[in-house]
């Protein structure tokens, strides 16, 4: 335990390290590309909490970082200062997914799948077709990036630093919810929810809880998401985001703390990277998920303990639980 | 004295079957009270019209003289009436701990409280407590889904006892546990029993379990209640014999 604790350190500060020194070695598009990483990553973490811990399975989370992306181009032009929107875009987002919970207390499953899959529809045929309100697919442009105590995020490095603080932020909203009784109640609910009904857990309350937790994260993501791109339209928040949010979560490792910063980082990153290869790069990519999910339903963070228990055997590591 | 638990006429009909056909009884603060009946005799749906995972199709259940008929079984828990299920149900992710800490921290507090309050709910010492008892020291931090059969099924059990319930239903506490760990399980009841003035009704076919557990039985037959009496009596009664024997 001690050993794993250690190590977990050793590598977080890596990462962190390589993540603030990556963008002076990058150019501005490569660092375009890391910030939506960030982003991205914010988003599959709202719906690691819905999916992930309490086995909600939802199609809906493009339409929430929608929702938080059209939160902000609409408020920052008309002079609302970004904290005020990224606020909103998260309170908003809660109670739309608190409402969209509600089916989820009747069905289950791939039942549920296709609830979430007509509300991300419905959401997109709102941002496109309410030109009075979204500008419909003209979209909106102009969206300032903020300036924080004096700090201008305009360049594409300064705005990577934000992306990085508001990830830093959201990662420490959801690690204080998984390791709080309600990250347990979530897998309780996950798990067997007939007997966490008997255990006295409410999971109505906890069903629509996840819902909500999860589609604020997801907001918050979307508040930044306009920014950052500076323009939006609807294109970007069809059941295709969804799709690749759930592919995040699945590939890093569902119900796993660390799953969703490494799915995004394969679903965002590896696409850019494997660009060498020119026409091939899709075919490469959807090869890599095929066999990795073949071979590791467990997702990467699988993977990795799979490899860490290889090495460190023969001892025994107990405690491998996820919280 | 108020019975803690009262179950009035109750049926259940599942289509045209009756499965729970007019059941009364009564169970008196701090009785242990035994269910036997042949499979099929509708023991465990009388126990999930008792406590809210199914609706009776008529009569009441009183719980300390109050009516709690089909309420939701987390209100139920709540009020300190607690149960385990015939077939196993832990979470096998968690480890046996974190099952424990579940167990009992919905019992306490707020959402707002379980959110900003302490991560183990104040339950650390009484997960330890359980954990003792039932000699699962070593598997403590495991994940539950790793244990033995029997194992998992005293944890099943413990997780009941977590928040210190007035009233528990058993059913088959003892199915697939080793003797030893059955006479660990028996004196755990009977000092809840004893100490904590804790009422007990448990379904079981483990005949000397049940008997020299209980203090009075009740016998389930085709939906029907057949007979009812201390262990001496209902063991002598022949309609008894015959059902579980045949003609």
């Amino acid at each position: 335990m001690r050993r794993t604790g250690w190590l977990g350190c050793a590598a977080a500060a890596l990462a962190i390290a390589a993540l603030v020194a990556a963008p002076f070695f990058l150019r501005p598009y490569g660092i375009y590309v890391l910030s939506l990483w960030a982003v991205m990553t914010m988003a599959a973490i709202g719906l690691n909490l819905t999916l992930g811990y309490a086995g909600q399975v939802s199609l809906a989370q493009a339409a929430f970082v929608g929702i938080g992306a059209y939160t902000s181009a609409l408020l920052i032009p008309a002079g609302w200062p970004f904290w005020s929107a990224f606020l909103l875009a998260g309170l908003l987002c809660f109670a739309v997914g608190w409402l969209l919970g509600y089916p989820a207390l009747r069905v289950q499953h791939h039942y549920l799948a296709f609830v979430t899959l007509a509300f991300t529809t419905l959401a997109f045929l709102v941002f496109r077709n309410e030109a009075w309100l979204t500008g419909g697919i003209f979209g909106i442009a102009n969206i300032r990036r903020p300036s924080v105590l004096g700090w201008e995020t305009g360049r594409p490095r300064d705005f990577y630093f934000f992306c990085l603080l508001v990830l830093g932020v959201v990662t420490l909203l959801a690690w204080w919810i998984v390791r709080s009784p309600w990250g347990r109640a979530f897998v309780a609910l996950r798990e067997n929810p007939v007997r966490a009904l008997s255990l006295g857990v409410d999971t109505r309350r906890y069903t629509l809880m996840a819902f909500a937790t999860g589609s604020a994260l997801g907001g918050l993501a979307g508040a930044v998401y306009a920014p950052l791109v500076q323009f939006v339209d609807p294109t970007p928040f069809t059941l295709l985001l969804s799709l690749n949010l759930l592919l995040m979560v699945v590939v890093g490792g569902s119900g796993t703390f660390l799953g969703p910063f490494l799915g995004a980082a394969v679903a965002v990153l590896l696409p850019e990277w494997l660009r060498f290869s020119q026409g091939w790069y899709l075919i490469i990519y959807a090869a890599l998920v095929m066999v990795l999910m073949a071979f590791c339903p467990s997702g990467l963070i699988g993977l990795a303990g799979r490899l860490f228990r290889r090495t460190a055997a023969p001892r025994r590591v107990a405690g491998g639980a996820t919280p | 004295m108020t019975p803690v638990l009262a179950v009035e006429r109750i049926t259940k009909l599942f289509g045209g079957i009756v499965a729970v056909d007019d059941v009364s009884f009564a169970v008196r603060p701090g009785e242990m009270l035994g269910i036997i009946g042949p499979n099929g005799s509708g023991k465990s749906t009388l126990f999930n019209c008792i406590l809210g995972q199914l609706r009776p199709t008529a009569g009441e259940v009183r719980i300390d003289g109050e009516r709690v008929t089909a309420m939701r079984p987390c209100d139920l828990n709540r009020r300190g009436v607690s149960r385990t299920f015939q077939l196993l149900q832990i979470f096998p992710q968690l480890s046996v701990r974190e099952n424990l800490i579940l167990a009992g921290q919905e019992h306490r507090g707020t959402m707002a409280t379980r959110l900003f309050g302490r991560r183990d709910a104040g339950l650390s010492e009484a997960a330890a407590r359980m954990i003792r008892f039932f000699r699962l020291e070593h598997l403590a931090d495991a994940p539950a889904g790793g244990l033995s059969y029997g194992q998992q099924k005293l944890l099943d059990a413990a997780m009941a006892f977590m928040a210190g319930p007035r009233l528990v239903l058993l059913d088959e506490p003892a199915g697939g546990v080793n003797p030893t760990m059955l006479a660990g399980l028996k004196d755990r009841l009977e000092a809840m029993n004893r100490d904590e003035g804790a009422t007990f009704v448990v379904i079981e076919h483990n005949m000397e379990f049940v008997m020299s557990l209980c203090t009075r039985i009740l016998v389930l037959a085709e939906g029907r209640m057949l007979a009812e009496g201390t262990p001496g009596e209902v063991r002598a009664n022949p309609a008894v014999i015959e059902a579980y024997l045949g003609h």
